[in-house]
């Protein structure tokens, strides 16, 4: 009986539209961050990715009003901001974290005006909830490819600089003396920092995407010994984290019958979980 | 040793070099025969690590000339930093350090490739490294991070080694261990070793040639013909005594003596202390 129920539901799991672009572009999110949060993670920039994020969410309000597609204005919001904390070109760690903050701070005032706007000309109340702790289930089909797109280039970028941010992670100077611009491929990894963030931003919110970023990363770096497995691991978990999530989320429109629980919620749940986990056991490969 | 018989594998000519307004060398000149070893010694901010930045073109001099047998530094010279405080979440093993020498500077993921595999197990064997060559970076011992590190920089098989502080925070095993395969590396492969220390003492039975740094100025020369009191004094600017004891070598200043600075012109670790 239990089993037949389960099923039937899956079934209508599967066949459910908004369930099937949730779980594309949720996948995809999931997969970049996790790639991307590994290196961002080695680098130290865990702050950085959290106020990119932070700042992304003024680009998502803002496309609310301007009709914009979410993703563009989440990312063009980060890439902005990315240039921005670049351009400031703060060197020492103390200083990163200042103009890091400065940055976020900026970003936020600016979506607390959007989302003032959304909410009084167009009466969308639920336009702050969205910004901030994601739409997973609202998402626009016409998103797939664009998302799906952003999510490949993303994940292409990543190993193309896969061995030059080793290098770099391991000593600066070690990788200028063999010809690595490093500023210029820290640069070009904010930027792919600033796709991740956007993706997740769309799909878990610009709030909760560090957890997404920076969770399975730190696990997989908990657990492994080689820089490939730490990324198997980091993006197996948040795939499962993604995905379990929106059958979660899914199915508990059957626990209290009327109102589903947020897929954000049940994403955060799993990883913090899977984090707690980690601690009690040793490593892999 | 006889530098003017071949062409020397660095050579240094009134090398100076000033950082924000600061002068940190002043007209160093030295040369290095090939092959040789050679400790760079000086004190803790005598200008050690600038020195070997010039070398790596990581520093723009202000002056002078520094030529190297072979070419650009990322081919001709391999380089050690300064003690690499490893992430304990790196995840490298020994190996993937190792093999970051070979080609981390090329983009792309690297793909499986037996020739690769086998020039590093090969660079891991000839520092005594395969015992731990698949343990996380991170959780090694410091002479076991210096060996690794010594593989990192000798892979691409460079002519000249260049060596901050890599003795410092070592116990004496570890010092012995690293010195030991370091002179074995200029003995069979020819490799030219240039090495800063604060303390000259652990490089003594190994050291072909020295070169003694104090406030950006240098002598160099063989141990017997630098390390001694006149030629010291002259250095450094007032009164030195070397002592040597039980086959070590002590230089001492003639008691407190203070630089413009108001700093103690001590080495702190082979001067020994004057009531």
């Amino acid at each position: 009986m239990v089993l037949s129920d389960f099923l039937s539901v899956l079934a209508g799991f599967w066949q459910n539209g908004p369930v099937q672009v949730a779980l594309a572009v949720g996948g995809g999110a999931a997969l970049v961050s996790a790639v991307v949060g590994v290196f961002t993670v080695l680098r130290g920039q865990a702050f950085a990715g959290h106020a990119l994020a932070d700042v992304s969410s003024a680009g998502g309000s803002a496309s609310l009003l301007l009709g914009l597609r979410p993703l563009v204005g989440f990312f063009a919001m980060a890439a902005l901001a990315a240039g921005g904390m670049e351009a400031l070109g703060a060197r020492a760690v103390r200083e990163r974290d200042l103009v890091t903050g400065i940055v976020l701070g900026a970003g936020l005032g600016l979506t607390a005006l959007f989302l003032y706007f959304d909410m009084t000309s167009t009466a969308t109340t639920g336009a702050a909830v969205s910004v901030m702790f994601g739409s997973m289930f609202a998402l626009a089909p016409g998103t797939v490819t664009l998302a799906l797109g952003v999510a490949a280039l993303a994940l292409a970028a990543s190993a193309a600089l896969y061995r030059p941010l080793l290098l770099i992670a391991l000593d600066p100077d070690l990788a200028t003396i063999r010809g690595v611009r490093v500023r210029a491929v820290g640069f070009a990894h904010v930027v792919v920092l600033a796709m991740a963030v956007s993706l997740s931003a769309m799909t878990i919110g610009a709030i909760l995407s560090t957890a997404l970023l920076i969770g399975p990363a730190a696990c997989g770096l908990r657990l492994a010994r080689r820089t490939g497995t730490a990324i198997a691991i980091a993006a197996g978990l948040g795939l499962l984290a993604t995905w379990g999530g929106i059958f979660l989320a899914y199915d508990s429109f059957y626990w209290t019958p009327g109102h589903g629980w947020p897929v954000s919620f049940f994403v955060v749940a799993i990883i913090v979980g899977a984090y707690a986990l980690t601690g009690l056991r040793g490593r892999a490969g | 040793m006889d530098g003017n018989a071949t062409l020397p594998a660095l050579a240094v000519e009134r090398l100076s070099v000033a950082l924000s307004g600061r002068t940190i060398l002043d007209h160093v000149g030295f040369s290095l025969a090939p092959g040789s070893f050679c400790g760079l010694i000086g004190a803790n901010g005598s200008g050690k690590t600038t020195l070997l930045r010039s070398i790596l073109g990581l520093v723009t001099p202000s002056g002078g000339t520094i030529r190297c047998a072979g070419g650009k530094p990322g081919q001709a010279i391999g380089y050690v930093p300064q003690k690499i405080q490893f992430d304990p979440f790196m995840p490298l093993r020994a190996r993937d350090v190792v093999g970051l020498g070979l080609d981390g500077h090329r983009f792309g993921i690297p793909l499986p490739n037996a020739a690769r595999r086998a020039r590093v197990a090969a660079m891991l064997a000839a520092v005594d490294a395969e015992r731990f060559a698949d343990q996380r970076v991170g959780d090694l011992s410091g002479g076991q991070q210096q060996r690794v590190m010594i593989a990192h920089a000798l892979i691409r098989a460079p002519k000249l080694l260049l060596l901050d502080e890599p003795l410092a925070n070592l116990d004496l095993r570890s010092i012995a261990e690293v010195v030991g395969l370091l002179h074995r590396l200029t003995e069979k492969q020819g490799i030219t070793v240039l090495l800063s220390a604060h303390d000259m003492n652990p490089l003594l039975p190994v050291m072909d040639q020295i070169v003694y740094l104090a406030h950006g100025r240098a002598v160099s020369g063989t141990v017997a013909d630098v390390v001694r009191g006149g030629v010291l004094s002259q250095l450094y600017g007032y009164h030195i005594d070397v002592i040597r004891v039980h086959g070590r070598v002590l230089v001492v200043a003639a008691g407190g003596v203070e630089a413009q600075d108001g700093s103690l012109l001590c080495d702190p670790v082979h001067v020994a202390p004057i009531p």
